[in-house]
């Protein structure tokens, strides 16, 4: 066991804990950033003027109406950047664009003493635009060719050998929709301008270290002349990893251009019509099974819609082939990626970060094919596992296959699988009119960034002459727990109660250099980092104590007076992991958090409508840190998840009408989240026994992300009773989202025995070839700074 | 006596106890900005249209119709209620309820059962628990009181286990208490653009005066407007506390005051309308509830408006009130186009009647893609009177599949006369799927909206069977 995963006796990780502002939380006392504007006098409020075109050239813009309205200060454009005119890493993200790219984007910023004197500003500056040609939809832009970036290959063996060996060959489609993030708290910053020109950003982002740089380049400073604070994030989910630079920069260059605070906060229409969400995809498959229902070879296409820029989506996609095979051993590969090109919001992070995507097609192309394998899907899952020895097709091990073999296990007995897809068989063949179905399905998720630079983090951890300790971490808090989990490694390693103990907002000037709190690294990362700085405290308070035993406050107050340094900078990057993201091999990965999930659900055949009955989850998180905060995420991950591929409804006008281009689900009204009344029936989660991950802080496990893809069981569940309707063997295509009328026109299908668009035989449905002359990804693609 | 004379206090709001004057707070500020403004930052904007509850807080209301002479916690959502209209009244925010090192027993629920991740949506989840855990004669937990609150992070699990955990308040409970007296009475109000008047004389009057003005009640439509769309009023006239609009009774008509809430109106009629009783749960949100008024459903005149299938099922008329006199409309005649109606500049509705007795099947169809608070992509409302097996009257009424909530006149034709049978419902069903002319938008197909339609009549035979 290493010593970074050793875990003490009585350690104060592994106890159930509540958030540690679940206090502040629920008396409205917890601060998040635009609750501090009210604390701040003179502020200034901004509001976008935002394009009505999804790709013009704007022409002439005229802000002296602007002026002239009662309450308006100055209008923000492209003349008053010092720095680069650009939000992103990429330069490809102008931030008052010459050409807008998306119904909704911004060409200039007004702002005025109050909101509303900002908005009726914002409304009266002049705009021409020259409509320019828009590509909509994804498969517009396919059939254009519209695509940006590089087009990475993953490639193990020889596919059309694995094709050409198997007993079965089928082919077909994939799509599935985008997600909208909906943190409930949308984007905002506060920036003011400190002693000696400074510029203090408050601002609700996931990567407040991105946040400075953009903010640095936009007003051509240094970085050590910004300084950006997250105090904590009301939900992340990954839309504030890339998206909240740009609107800090805003705020920046106002607070420096008028001397006052700006305040620029999205309401939600314009949060969800101005930032990204998670990516749509596109899949064209082939796959090949043996008689037995092993794969012998699959071969796909996956695009993804990233929008009007790259953002994130080189990674996302890379993340997305990454995950293809899911927890299934498929022996011949050949998975190629594209982003394509769209004037629409630049599609970015989400939970997940392409896992879910890549995941979704192997789950879709098992689920379409095991009716006609004539397979249980059960069993055919089952049966593709993963064992010990083998390799992913980017050629890294999978270490401990057989912990999704035991999750599996668990879930059938404790879940009482059989004996209910008894009884659902039962219910079944007595109603005409609604049909239950009971899926299972696994998954495997990489934890670790993919480009390996980012597997770093920092902590500043300081003991008071009074023995109380203050910790800092380059982590932010968005509901997840990290803080929570980083006080219980503070303690732990210090061995003192919880409550000497505290932690400080996250802000750059105290710790530099972070990655973003993604990829569900960041308990692993600032834990590695709170650990090492507190040990290198305890290190020498050990010579303090010569083995005396002293009492910690007695210890700390004797190093102080013996000249002892009672502070310590803690630094952890991830050994033993590379990548080569041309070739698309190596070992991204630390490890692989495993679980599975089983649905119940009941469909009513008049409407489509449903219910999830009962779902169990057996979740992989190692040594659990804080077994409360993990559960939380599992469950709400799971929620999350079922959200996207159930109810999660992104409409875009594709039409050629005059709203071409628009998110046409841009509120609350019309964009449905689960509510209390998705939960299911019955919800049983455990955290897998025996599961101590070494090698990783105190053999815990990431946990943030992979919960999102257990909710596959619950889409599957949804096809099989749509299936259920039908004849036997009845293969049904269920979109994503399998919305109430999804749902009703595939029983409509399974009922007529319609055609399930799955394509028995080669050639079939030949996926687009990987295109020699496209670039591969940039070898820093997940961000560099600029 | 005016404001500003000794004994008539300014314009303000009692916040956690406290006196907080509206000052110059302009007519169309929410009540959300306006606690926010004063450092009440507790309660929170996710959604600004009634869609998220993050915002909600409580106001003491007057007990429900027939209840008594004390007072209830009534949860709403803040940013949808203009400032103004709460001149008088009190509001509890979870600021108000507990503090960090004392909390309210919903609170401690929340906290230690890992209820709040992000703990944004968390204060309104507070509010719309604690209202519940002070109703008065609650047994078990009603899960609907936070169907209006949504949550990003946890899932619910911890949420709904913290709710089934509240045991009862403890009768020394100062916010149980305060439900033993009277709710504030409603404060006549006249500031720059918003007005409420004290009675429904008053209110005729000025809408005389000011024809162009907004008639708002729950203000949770007008609140949408105002927060979304910019829409601003030159006079906004409140008239959900006129006395006139808030009468109930039940007798040989049903008739209810137009000016009660969805709540009061569900309360007040105690189940006694079943088609109706259909509807209140899957009629947006308690939050919601507790704010729009029946006379605002159909004031609106939204094609997608709940109430309005089931109303024209039930044959409901409504009663119009204006300086001139009232009048009597069937709701079948009142829809004019999309949100247009009969009722002139300077009426009010003062009433809907629903005439007894009441047919003896009834049902109501909401298709939505949320099963609840969502907005219908098709609602169904229908009442058979079937006498010896045969139906010999039909009313149905539909919402979105045409401008207006409309009746379907083919369908009630085809089962007037006939056996009520599975053979008459599948006809039936046929014809209904050609009723009206649905479209396709974000949330249905034209297609699944006509389909839905007749599967609506075979659904609910298959479940009277």
């Amino acid at each position: 066991m290493s010593h970074l995963s050793d875990r003490p006796d009585d350690a104060v990780v592994g106890r159930a804990l509540p958030h540690e502002s679940a206090a502040l939380h629920v008396t409205g006392d917890a601060l998040y950033t635009d609750d501090l504007v009210v604390r701040t006098p003179g502020v200034l409020h901004a509001h976008p003027v935002s394009s009505p075109h999804p790709h013009a050239r704007v022409t002439r813009i005229d802000t002296s109406p602007a002026l002239a309205v009662a309450g308006v200060v100055r209008v923000l454009t492209a003349d008053d950047v010092p720095g680069t005119n650009d939000a992103g890493v990429k330069h490809d993200e102008p931030l008052f664009p010459e050409i807008v790219m998306f119904v909704g984007h911004a060409v200039c910023w007004v702002l005025g003493e109050t909101l509303e004197a900002a908005r009726l500003g914002a409304a009266a500056v002049e705009v021409d635009y020259e409509p320019l040609p828009a590509v909509v939809a994804l498969t517009e832009a396919i059939a254009a060719e519209s695509f940006q970036g590089g087009q990475p290959v993953v490639t193990r063996g020889d596919v059309e050998e694995g094709l050409a060996g198997a007993a079965h060959v089928f082919s077909g489609t994939t799509e599935m929709a985008g997600q909208e993030h909906f943190y409930l708290e949308t984007h905002a910053s506060l920036a003011l301008v400190d002693e000696g020109g400074q510029v203090f950003v408050q601002s609700s982002t996931q990567h407040p270290t991105e946040t400075q740089e953009i903010v640095a380049h936009v007003l051509g400073r240094q970085s050590h002349e910004i300084t950006v604070q997250c105090l904590r994030m009301g939900g992340g989910f990954g839309g504030k990893e890339m998206q909240p630079h740009g609107f800090a920069a805003v705020a920046a260059l106002g607070a420096t251009l008028t001397g006052r605070p700006v305040r620029l906060r999205l309401d939600r229409t314009h949060d969800m019509t101005m930032t990204g969400k998670r990516h749509g995809f596109h899949a064209q498959w082939r796959v090949g099974f043996d008689d037995d229902g092993r794969f012998t070879a699959l071969e796909a296409t996956l695009t993804s819609d990233g929008g009007w820029n790259l953002d994130l989506s080189e990674p996302v996609l890379a993340r997305a082939l990454c995950h293809v095979d899911n927890a299934y051993w498929i022996p011949h590969v050949r998975v190629h990626g594209r982003v394509a090109h769209t004037h629409k919001t630049s599609q970015t992070a989400f939970r997940g970060f392409g896992g879910p995507q890549g995941m979704l097609v192997i789950e879709d192309v098992l689920g379409r094919c095991a009716p006609l394998l004539g397979i249980d899907p059960v069993d055919l899952r089952r049966r593709n596992f993963y064992v010990d020895g083998q390799a992913t097709p980017y050629g890294q091990p999978v270490r401990h296959p057989e912990r999704v073999v035991a999750a599996w296990d668990q879930v059938l007995e404790t879940g009482e699988v059989a004996r209910r897809r008894r009884e659902v068989a039962e219910f079944n063949a007595a109603h005409e009119h609604r049909k239950r179905a009971l899926a299972v399905t696994p998954l495997k998720f990489g934890v670790s960034f993919n480009f390996t630079a980012f597997n770093q983090a920092g902590a500043l951890v300081h003991v008071y002459k009074d023995g109380s300790v203050l910790i800092n971490h380059g982590g932010t808090e968005m509901g997840q727990g990290l803080h929570t989990k980083m006080l219980q490694v503070a303690a732990t390693s210090l061995g003192i109660p919880l409550g000497r103990v505290r932690l400080a907002p996250t802000r750059t000037d105290k710790v530099p250099n972070t990655s973003a709190t993604a990829a569900s690294s960041s308990a692993d990362l600032n834990g590695g980092a709170v650990k090492d700085a507190c040990e290198q405290i305890l290190g020498r308070l050990r010579e303090v104590d010569a083995g005396r035993g002293l009492a910690w406050d007695d210890l700390v107050r004797e190093a102080y007076f013996g000249r002892v340094q009672l502070w310590a900078a803690g630094f952890y990057r991830t050994e033993g992991i590379h990548w080569d993201s041309t070739a698309m091999q190596g070992h991204p990965f630390k490890y692989f958090a495993y679980g599975v999930a089983a649905a119940e659900v009941e469909v009513d055949g008049f409407t489509g409508a449903y219910t999830t009955r009962r779902v169990d989850i057996v979740q992989d998180v190692g040594d659990s840190l804080s077994p409360l905060v993990d559960i939380g995420q599992v469950e709400g991950g799971f929620a999350q998840g079922v959200g996207w591929l159930t109810l999660e409804d992104l409409r875009w006008d594709e039409t050629d009408g005059p709203g071409r281009g628009r998110l046409t689900t841009q509120s609350a009204s019309t964009y449905k989240l689960p509510s209390l009344g998705e939960l299911p029936g019955e919800l049983h989660v455990a955290l897998l026994e025996q599961a101590h991950e070494d090698g990783v802080v105190y053999g815990s496990k990431a946990v943030g992300e992979p919960p999102l893809m257990l909710a596959f069981c619950v889409r599957e569940a949804l096809r099989e009773a749509a299936a259920a309707f039908g004849a036997e063997g009845t293969s049904v295509d269920l979109p994503s989202p399998a919305t109430p009328e999804a749902v009703f026109w595939a029983v409509e299908r399974a009922r007529t025995a319609g055609p399930d668009h799955v394509v028995d035989g080669l050639p079939g449905v030949v996926p687009d070839p990987p295109d020699p002359s496209a670039p591969a990804l940039h070898p820093t693609s997940e961000r560099s700074a600029p | 006596m005016q404001r500003g004379e000794s004994d008539v206090p300014e314009p303000h709001i009692t916040v956690n106890g406290r006196p907080r004057a509206l000052g110059a707070t302009p007519a169309h500020t929410n009540v959300l900005d306006f606690l926010r403004g004063l450092g009440l930052t507790g309660a929170k904007e996710g959604c600004a249209e009634g869609e998220c509850g993050a915002c909600a807080v409580m106001v003491a209301r007057p007990e429900m119709p027939g209840d008594g002479d004390g007072s209830r916690w009534t949860p709403v959502n803040a940013c949808l209620v203009p400032a103004a209209a709460l001149d008088g009244q009190e509001v509890v925010t979870a600021e108000g309820l507990g503090r960090p090192d004392a909390l309210h027993p919903v609170q401690a629920e929340l906290a230690q059962r890992g209820g709040s991740q992000c703990g944004y949506c968390t204060p309104g989840f507070v509010c719309s628990m604690a209202a519940e855990y002070y109703r008065p004669g609650r047994e078990d937990f009603d899960l609907h009181a936070i169907g209006g609150n949504l949550c990003r992070c946890t899932g619910y699990r911890p949420i709904r286990d913290a709710a089934a955990a509240l045991g009862a308040a403890p009768a020394d409970d100062p916010f149980a208490t305060r439900c033993a007296s009277a709710a504030p009475a409603s404060v006549p109000t006249r500031i720059d653009g918003f007005a409420r008047p004290a009675d429904l004389a008053e209110a005729l009057a000025l809408l005389a005066e000011h024809p162009e003005a907004t008639v708002v009640a729950g203000s949770t439509d007008w609140g949408v407007e105002v927060n979304l769309r910019g829409r601003r009023a030159s006079h906004v006239v409140a008239v959900d506390r006129l006395p006139e609009l808030r009468q109930l009774s039940v007798g040989d008509a049903i008739e209810i005051g137009a000016a009660l809430t969805l709540s009061e109106v569900e309360a007040g009629l105690g189940g006694s309308v079943p088609l109706l009783e259909q509807v209140w749960p899957l009629f947006a949100s308690r939050l919601i509830r507790n704010g729009a008024t029946i006379g605002g459903n159909l004031g609106t005149a939204s094609p997608i408006g709940d109430l309005a299938p089931a109303l024209l099922a039930l044959e409901a008329t409504l009663v119009l009130a204006s300086a001139g006199g009232d009048r009597e409309v069937a709701l079948a005649d009142y829809f004019t186009g999309y949100r247009e109606t009969v009722r002139r500049p300077g009426e009010l509705i003062r009433s809907v009647r629903i005439p007894t007795p009441l047919a003896s099947h009834t049902t109501f169809r909401k298709i939505s893609k949320r099963r609840l608070d969502d907005i219908s992509s098709v609602a169904v409302g229908a009442a058979l009177d079937v006498v010896d097996g045969t139906v010999v009257r039909a009313r149905i009424g539909l919402g979105g599949v045409a401008a207006t909530p409309i009746r379907a006149l083919a369908t009630e034709a085809a089962l007037e006369g006939r056996v009520w049978s599975r053979a008459t419902v599948e006809e039936a069903a046929t014809v209904m799927a050609t009723e009206g002319t649905p479209i396709d938008d974000q949330r249905a197909s034209a297609a699944y909206r006509s389909a839905m339609l007749g599967n609506a009549l075979r659904a609910w035979w298959e479940e009277a069977r």
